[in-house]
């Protein structure tokens, strides 16, 4: 098992407020890893340090054995891609174009791509059903449809890891599940890491081989969906305690909420 | 993308000619169309053998000593100022941006001023001195302008126009005192306030045309660039552009081409505004295409806002500041109510 993305004692300050504290995890090739918290806990914070845009105040963070600000923005961008959790504006670009858009990390600065661009964009048109759609403008699509077509952007990366910011916030529950689903076939196909930050605790435990529980800028647990799910850490980070109960077809933990159970402290 | 691009450059280029032979031909002394066609084209490099010279020699006389440089100067200077709008637009993101509502025409304006009603234009870096200290005092009126609207690091849309607005008007009152303080106060003010293209020979647009080269080249190879930032900075970072670099050049040339505008023909205010946006609503929101469509059709535009001005009231003058803000400040309004509309969807 490789270990493609490594942090070693990792810190953050905000001013004078401390947001991430001493965190030491690693993540291996091909896995899905998800980060979970509570609001505040520090889970975006995390995910900008992971993508290379915010430094770290203290700590080594490396990616495929070099460290992370060893990278030029251009080479980082080729190994690593994220999806922000906001839809892209809604700009007069046609899919295929923005989608195109991705290949710019491969671009020299007169625009040539130095690999097979048009092949690689038309496959993740295809791949994500918008090739029907590759000529109309973002302005005619709905939110989900552009998501769709931002995680286009990401695939034409091709990248080696994914970061996943909330990427399902404000997409309904189909579209959540269809976004999942072509990240995890995405990720299986091309033995892609994928490390996502996401608040529902159902959809973390149906997709993750490993999870990260964060709590005020700490590390509560890392281990599988069955070891992390449990009523009482649930209730020890989030302040409410759920019934878990285990889904009729995957076996996996999934949690049921209950009224009037919020802020019970121990 | 490149076929689009030939096509539209074609377009441009085949209006720009016609606007330049048409506007030549206008004037008090009538030249009729058929010499002003053979006489411009004769200043073509390559393709001037081909015409013999069988029009009378005092066509010839006015139209390449009089309307020509004066026609060939306004493309410039619209090109350069439209370039410069589509610059800051990009930069910014902010539709309403242009080298007159950001200050920085006003800003280069008070420096340019300064030189020559005090005698001093030679003085620094000789004929280059005033492009360079208009540049200075362009770019400081910039920086106190975003300094003024910027708020934790955010820029407000409307915010970065009105600290604009009230910086341009404050610089527009120190030039009006230098002017005030020189010996020919009038015309003077109305060239700097409102710009003007009368009576400048074939030398100053000697001066524009390197600026203007790269302005053309700095911000068309930034053209994928500026397109990545239009859906958003921290995407745009994700891909492996550099936000903040890319927008400090951007910035910087276009405060560049705006000042060299400037210092040969004053203030004209929102020709910057008003050809990115409707060169906008012809090609789409690629700025590959945007930047060189906007330098054409940015001459186009100056060449009949300047034959206007000469011609509307004439042998009278008006000045063409006020010509362009007759047509850019209702435009202005138009944008404003577009994006308030789109602001409360």
């Amino acid at each position: 098992m490789t270990l493609l993305l490594r942090m070693e004692r990792l810190d953050k300050y905000y001013g004078e407020r401390k947001v991430l504290d001493q965190l030491s995890f690693s993540v291996a090739e091909g896995e899905f890893f998800g980060i979970l918290g509570p609001n505040g806990s520090g889970k975006s914070t995390l995910l900008k340090l992971l993508s290379g845009i915010v430094k770290p105040d203290g700590g080594e963070l490396a990616l495929n054995g070099s460290p992370i600000g060893g990278y030029t923005r251009k080479q980082l961008s080729r190994v690593l891609a994220v999806l922000q959790q906001e839809p892209i504006p809604p700009a007069s670009f046609t899919v295929r174009e923005v989608v195109e858009m991705g290949r710019y990390p491969y671009q020299n600065w007169l625009g040539d791509d130095s690999g097979a661009s048009d092949e690689i964009v038309d496959a993740v048109l295809d791949q994500l059903n918008l090739a029907e759609l590759r000529h109309i403008m973002l302005t005619e699509l709905s939110g989900g449809e552009r998501q769709r077509v931002a995680l286009g952007k990401a695939m034409a990366q091709q990248p080696s890891v994914l970061l996943l910011d909330e990427p399902t916030t404000y997409l309904d529950i189909g579209y959540q599940i269809q976004m999942m689903d072509i990240v995890k076939a995405w990720q299986r196909e091309r033995k892609m890491t994928v490390v996502a930050v996401l608040h529902d605790l159902n959809l973390a435990a149906m997709y993750c081989d490993r999870m990260l529980l964060l709590h005020k800028g700490s590390i509560v647990g890392i281990g599988t969906p069955g070891e992390l799910v449990r009523g009482e850490l649930i209730r020890r980070v989030y302040g409410t305690k759920p019934i878990v109960v285990e889904h009729p077809l995957y076996g996996l933990p999934q949690i049921l909420l209950r009224q009037g159970g919020a802020h019970d402290e121990p | 993308m490149s076929k689009r691009l030939g096509m539209w450059g074609g377009v441009g280029s085949v209006l720009l000619l016609l606007s330049i032979v048409v506007s030549v031909s206008m004037g008090t002394a009538y030249v009729p169309l058929s010499d002003t066609w053979p006489i411009v084209l004769h200043h073509v490099p390559f393709l001037g053998d081909l015409f013999h010279a069988d029009w009378p020699i005092s066509s010839e006389q006015i139209i390449s000593k009089v309307r020509l440089p004066r026609v060939v100067l306004a493309a410039l200077v619209g090109a350069c100022l439209s370039l410069a709008g589509a610059g800051f637009q990009g930069a910014l993101r902010n539709p309403l941006a242009d080298p007159y509502t950001l200050g920085v025409a006003s800003g280069a304006a008070v420096g340019a001023a300064f030189l020559i009603l005090f005698g001093l234009q030679l003085a620094i870096a000789g004929r280059w001195s005033i492009p360079i200290v208009a540049f200075a005092t362009g770019m400081t009126s910039l920086l106190i302008v975003l300094r003024l609207a910027g708020t934790g690091g955010k820029l407000q849309l409307e915010t970065v126009i009105l600290s604009g607005v009230v910086v341009q008007a404050f610089l527009g009152s120190i030039v009006s005192f230098m002017v005030t303080l020189s010996d020919q106060v009038v015309n003077e003010i109305i060239y700097w306030l409102m710009g003007s293209l009368s009576l400048r020979g074939w030398s100053y647009s000697g001066i524009l045309v390197p600026y203007l080269l790269v302005g053309l080249f700095v911000l068309m190879a930034n053209g994928r660039t500026l397109n990545l930032i239009s859906l958003g900075e921290r995407q745009a970072e994700h891909l492996g552009v550099h936000v903040a670099r890319t927008r400090l050049v951007v910035l910087v040339v276009s405060t560049l081409i705006t000042a060299a505008a400037v210092s040969v023909a004053g203030t004209i205010g929102f020709v910057g505004l008003v050809v990115p946006h409707l060169v906008r609503l012809m090609v789409g929101p690629d700025y590959r295409l945007i930047v060189p469509v906007s330098a054409l059709l940015g001459a186009v535009y100056m060449i009949w806002a300047d034959t206007l001005a000469r011609m509307l009231l004439s042998p009278t003058e008006i000045p063409l500041g006020v010509i362009t803000a007759f047509l850019g400040g209702p435009f202005f309004v138009y944008l404003l109510r577009k994006h308030k509309r789109r602001l409360r969807m």
